[in-house]
């Protein structure tokens, strides 16, 4: 079973990030970049699939070159190897953009099975294995909080409010993972120095046969005009409890016309 | 006058539309005249008709057949971009679901567009606002290529009343074998509940780490209930198992937007925030006077909430006599 596993890499969530004032694109020079959490699920899953089924797990990266230290980290849960597509060209690409970029790597490898994290965490948009069914004409198995592999076949329950749907579709898919599916393992040790001599394929876009002057920001599908930080709120009220804390919590919400 | 296609989510009994529905009637009418489309089993549409004219749709486009509710997502992509081809509408609209923004995004590839998600407000030159980085940065962002298409993000705007003709149109319903790949077998719920679903809610009530138990999280349903509001939790609470996962807000559950929420016993980890940040008011009762969600809150009570969360219930109750 050849698996790709879809690594984006992302300025971390837990600290600060921002928007470049130049031209509006996410700001990765600064930040604190590392391997979108959500596709940590999707590499676990990876291992899980070939721990059962046998075969190579390989990661796709389109990214900066500083996304080479995200590949790593998967190759140190224990991945087999990546390709790394990086081009000055696709600075500010768009969401469609970037999905024919992946897509066109994807048509250069051997694939059964296709998995990605349900989103990425900068973006948010969770729409890269519904552009990536289309653009392959594979299926799509969406939002998964559980998957199995059973004769050439992919069974997924997705995750929706209150509960999930049972969906099936032949191989080869790609099937995006919710945080729900596994716990991922930590890299260990030997992982970590095996990593080191995991091979690393770099493509550009002409390695891909894309020209670049259908992605980056000048030709991107939709583009942001400007960006500001959200108006401070004014000043809140803290009260401290002292026997009268659901007293005071009440009366606000009575002057709110809540109560 | 353009139209504005609608592409209208049916509530999961089929007996109604989601109220995200009536929002993006609403909010497509400043881009063009409303027409929602309505898709699923036969004598969908007759149910949600009137509904749908009374928030503004000139036209209804009636795509009924078993067949679209087989197979995920692409059947609904499919018909909306034929409805595109043949009616060459100013924009198209989606409510901000998961199943939204995925069909958002391959009738963005079918048509040669480009696509907006989550987005919270639409202006009449098609400029669209969106809160980016757990709603700490707003977004103006603006499609530049074929048909807009946009995804709204729920209770962001308000669904006004417009009444309009509604006048029904069957739309042929055709599914391409390359949209059947993926067959939904079943669609499963878990937990039923009484209370208002969480994305829709005017007033959310959100537990956390802090309320200690599974049992100590009636607590926070007392108090949902005497307001009529949802119930949430952080993801540490339903990480310890105090709640079920379909409840949870923030970055990897559920984005709430509504007019009151309140946080108990919840820290406000930028994750939590993000699903979370576009409250209308916020309302805290942590026992940690520094604890960050006080940086947010429009009022925060420091305090135990095992004391100060049953008093105010019983007061409330009290009030509404
Ligand atoms: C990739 C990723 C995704 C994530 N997604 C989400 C998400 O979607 N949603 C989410 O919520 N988190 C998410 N998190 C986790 C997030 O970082 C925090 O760990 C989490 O929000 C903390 O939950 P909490 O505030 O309930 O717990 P804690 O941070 O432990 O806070 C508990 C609070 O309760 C207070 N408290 C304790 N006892 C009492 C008492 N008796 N009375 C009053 N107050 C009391 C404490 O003072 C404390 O402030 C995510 C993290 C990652 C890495
Ligand atoms: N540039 C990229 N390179 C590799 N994988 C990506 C990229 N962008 C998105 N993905 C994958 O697609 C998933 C969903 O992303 P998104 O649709 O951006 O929320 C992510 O969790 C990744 O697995």
């Amino acid at each position: 079973m050849n698996i790709v596993v879809l690594v984006k890499q992302v300025p971390d969530s837990g600290s600060e990030r921002k928007l470049d004032p130049a031209d509006n694109t996410v700001a990765r020079a600064g930040a604190d970049n590392v391997i979108n959490e959500m596709d940590e699920y999707a590499i676990e899953e990876a291992l899980v699939v070939k721990e059962a089924h046998g075969g190579e797990v390989t990661i796709l990266t389109v990214g900066p070159d500083s996304a080479a230290d995200a590949i790593r980290k998967a190759l140190s849960m224990g991945a087999d190897r990546a390709v790394h597509v990086t081009d000055e060209a696709m600075h500010g690409s768009c969401a469609v953009q970037t999905s024919a970029v992946l897509a066109a790597a994807l048509q250069q490898m051997d694939y059964d099975l296709i998995l990605c994290g349900a989103e990425s965490t900068d973006g948010q948009v969770s729409v890269m294995p519904a552009l990536l069914a289309e653009r392959l004409g594979i299926p799509q198995l969406s939002g998964a909080r559980k998957l199995t592999i059973d004769d050439g076949v992919a069974k997924v329950e997705r995750q929706t409010d209150g509960g999930f749907w049972a969906l099936e579709a032949p191989l080869p898919a790609i099937v995006s993972t919710w945080d729900t599916i596994n716990e991922p393992r930590y890299p260990s040790f030997k992982g970590i120095m095996a990593a080191k001599k995991k091979p690393v394929e770099t493509k550009t876009l002409a390695d891909l046969g894309i020209d670049p002057s259908t992605v980056g920001l000048a030709s991107a599908t939709s583009q942001v005009l400007d960006f500001s930080g959200r108006p401070p709120k004014g000043e809140g009220v803290k009260v401290a409890d002292e026997g009268d804390g659901a007293d005071k919590l009440v009366e606000y919400l009575a002057s709110q016309k809540i109560v | 006058m353009a139209e504005v296609l609608v592409l209208a989510e049916l509530d999961p009994t089929g007996d109604g539309v989601r109220k995200t529905t009536l929002e993006a009637l609403t909010a497509a009418r400043a881009l063009g005249e409303p027409a929602a489309v309505v898709t699923g089993a036969p004598g969908s549409a007759a149910k949600v008709r009137e509904k749908l004219a009374e928030y503004g749709a000139a036209s209804v486009y009636v795509a009924e057949s078993p067949e679209l509710d087989d197979y995920l997502v692409a059947p609904k992509a499919e018909l909306l971009a034929r409805l595109v081809a043949e009616t060459s509408p100013a924009a198209v609209v989606i409510p901000s679901s998961a199943e939204g923004k995925e069909v958002a995004a391959r009738l963005a590839l079918k048509t040669g567009s480009g696509f907006l998600t989550d987005v919270t407000e639409i202006a009449a030159d098609g400029t669209a606002t969106q809160v980016a980085f757990a709603g700490a940065t707003v977004v103006h962002a603006k499609v530049t290529t074929g048909t807009p298409i946009y995804t709204l993000r729920g209770n962001s705007v308000t669904a006004e009343l417009a009444p309009a003709a509604g006048e029904e149109k069957p739309v042929e319903v055709v599914v391409s074998e390359e949209a059947r790949k993926t067959r939904v077998l079943d669609r499963v719920v878990e937990q039923k509940s009484s209370r208002p679903e969480l994305t829709e809610a005017s007033i959310v009530v959100s537990g956390g780490r802090g309320v200690a138990s599974a049992e100590n999280f009636s607590i926070i349903e007392g108090l949902a209930d005497s307001l009529g509001a949802a119930v949430g939790a952080s993801r540490a609470a339903v990480d310890s198992g105090f709640y079920p996962h379909t409840f949870q807000v923030g970055q990897t559950g559920k984005t709430v937007s509504p007019q009151l929420y309140i946080a108990v016993g919840i820290s406000g980890a930028i994750q939590h925030r993000a699903g979370m940040q576009t409250s209308k008011t916020i309302v805290a009762v942590n026992k940690d006077p520094e604890a960050p969600i006080f940086e947010l809150a429009d009022f925060g009570v420091v305090g135990d909430l095992n004391t100060v969360v049953p008093e105010a219930t019983k007061k409330i109750i009290a009030r509404k006599g």
